[in-house]
């Protein structure tokens, strides 16, 4: 009984860590520099993507290796949709951003999911190649160069401003609420019934099919959502930089994502974000010159060596840590009692 | 209630080929409430084929399958479910990492899925919780309710394989050898559970344990090499002579 009073209220500290880290972040502009805010600002853009592939992925099982296709399509859509003289308004540019690549992620979707494990797979692949090459090889999104974005867009009405991208706090913010509104609203969807049967599918989807279920839809219906919502993340990347290039829709682009929420650990919203942060923050210091020296030129060498060691050891993500952590300082404990 | 007219679900001239090899051929059985039908063979006789079929796991190559008096024959396995067409398993399909209740209340949600109510906690949902709570009474696992399935005795897995079935609200049940593995007072409890549920359900019973077979089943049907070589009451069964020389061997 005790055992699982302790447990419930270190479930509900647990509840509220996620809160505690969005406030976190909201203080962290007044104390960091501005090199560090933009890091920061870039961390939040790719753990909302990776949040998105963690639905797919993590809850429901579907490893998707083409997860950067709506990614690139909703940058794309939000340079090319921008005016070059004024600004434009987040309020169509955001929906138009996520509607392209929900509709590209339920053409991908409908066809991929007649197929299963490392099918699924290669065929998700094929797609953003596809994407990636339609960008990479037409004057649609200025080939290999890309496109920039003249004018950043704004969120205002009747002439006064609330939300100036151009200014990177207002960003920052930006970038944070649209994080924290998708982490509210995945872990929303986890919890109720589309939530449980998502993992229902992930764990055994012959007995969810036998139970009643066609399973069919929920997987669309979840790859459509992760689609959408790699599409916000795409709108963010690309106001971010003011440009976009074919790279974003590029397979390293899915691996890298899939890396992040893998690093993290599968299975937990929260894997995600630490991911993401881990992985982005991994390739910063190898990447870095003025830390590394000469090596940091092999960076994609010691970032790897860095993942395989990191996944080798813990297998459940950094988010398993402090569980084996636990476990190692509760296991003596639990030897004395038994004597 | 229990006079044998029409029958809930039957199966005519079911047949089922592997390329060259026919596992069923032709068969048919009929099912209906207050009877457990038992359905016997050697290993390879295709009676997992047959539940597979009925179930809507693998299509028919030819014959046609009735619910009520509608041709389910061409219907998808989760719309036979939500019709009240239930299986279980013959290798325990459970879902090992979730608890006891959550196995099961996953099963009743197939009833009510409603997945655009987001904002409904599918751990609060009444209607799967009751119906879930009611098939772990019935198959005497609600004291572990809370437990990790896959921390289950293979026993108590066996019943809640049964207990995931009983929770989709079946009117037919297809069991795939519920009682493998079982021990003794585990086989005789759920024996017990077969003769209440058949008061109220249809049951075909796919089983090795000739004893429990002959013990709780009304009709026999027996199949050899994907074909029925008879099919009648447990006593004419026992003394038919094809089946004491295919099945029972001639010592018998």
């Amino acid at each position: 009984m005790q055992a699982a009073s302790t447990g419930s209220s270190r479930s509900r500290l647990s509840k509220l860590l996620p809160v505690a880290a969005g406030l976190v972040l909201a203080a962290l502009p007044w104390f960091v520099s501005p090199y560090q805010q933009d890091l920061i600002a870039k961390i939040l853009v790719y753990a909302l993507f990776a949040l998105s592939l963690e639905l797919l992925v993590g809850t429901t099982g579907l490893v998707s290796l083409g997860h950067a296709a709506f990614f690139g399509i909703g940058a794309y859509v939000t340079v090319l949709a921008s005016p070059q003289g004024a600004p434009a308004s987040i309020v169509w540019l955001v929906p138009l951003a996520m509607l392209a690549a929900t509709a590209y992620a339920l053409f991908v979707g409908a066809l991929s999911l007649r197929t299963r494990g490392v099918y699924f797979i290669m065929v998700t692949l094929a797609f953003a190649q596809m994407a990636y090459f339609v960008f990479h090889d037409t004057k649609l999104g200025g080939g290999t160069d890309g496109i920039f974005m003249y004018v950043r867009p704004v969120l205002g009405a009747g002439g006064a401003v609330w939300l100036d991208l151009e200014d990177k706090r207002h960003f920052y913010y930006l970038a944070l609420g649209a994080l924290a509104l998708t982490y509210a609203l995945l872990a929303l969807l986890l919890r109720s019934r589309f939530g449980h049967a998502l993992v229902g599918i992930r764990l055994n989807e012959q007995r969810m099919r036998a139970a009643g279920f066609r399973t069919y839809g929920y997987k669309l219906a979840a790859f459509v959502i992760a689609g959408a919502f790699a599409g916000l993340a795409g709108f963010l990347v690309a106001v971010k930089d003011a440009a976009v290039n074919p790279e974003l829709l590029s397979w390293h682009e899915s691996g890298a994502v899939l890396l992040m929420i893998i690093l993290g650990g599968l299975g937990h919203l929260r894997g995600a974000f630490i991911g993401a942060f881990a992985f982005t923050l991994l390739k910063e210091f190898f990447q870095s010159e003025s830390l590394l020296g000469p090596l940091a030129s092999h960076w994609q060498m010691t970032l790897g060596f860095t993942i395989i060691a990191f996944v080798a050891g813990l297998p459940k993500g950094l988010i398993g840590a402090g569980q084996m952590l636990r476990q190692r300082r509760r296991a003596p404990v639990r030897e004395a009692a038994d004597e | 209630m229990n006079e044998p007219a029409a029958p809930l679900m039957r199966a005519e001239r079911l047949t089922r080929r592997f390329g060259g090899l026919t596992a069923v051929n032709a068969v048919s059985v009929a099912l209906q409430v207050g009877q457990v039908h038992a359905v016997i063979g050697t290993n390879g006789a295709g009676k997992s084929t047959l539940i597979n079929m009925l179930s809507g796991e693998l299509p028919a190559t030819s014959g046609s399958i009735f619910l009520d008096s509608a041709d389910i024959t061409r219907w998808s396995q989760p719309a036979r479910s939500r019709a009240g067409v239930g299986r279980s398993y013959q290798r325990t399909t459970i879902f090992p990492e979730l608890s006891v209740l959550e196995n099961c209340r996953l099963s009743a949600q197939a009833a009510q899925q409603r997945p655009w109510r987001v904002w409904e906690s599918a751990a609060g949902c009444p209607h799967s919780n009751g119906v879930a709570r009611d098939a772990l009474e019935r198959t005497g696992l609600a004291g572990v309710a809370a437990r990790a399935a896959g921390l289950l005795s293979h026993g108590q897995k066996r019943q809640l394989e049964i207990a995931m079935c009983l929770a989709t609200r079946p009117r037919v049940l297809l069991l795939d050898e519920p009682l493998a593995g079982m021990g003794a007072a585990e086989t005789d409890r759920m024996l017990t559970l077969l003769e209440a549920l058949k008061r109220t359900h249809a049951v075909l019973l796919v089983e090795h344990d000739m004893d429990a077979v002959f013990r709780v089943a009304d009709v026999i049907t027996v199949m050899v090499n994907g074909e029925v070589i008879a099919s009648d009451l447990p006593q004419a069964i026992r003394t038919h002579p094809e089946v004491l020389v295919a099945y029972l061997g001639e010592e018998h």
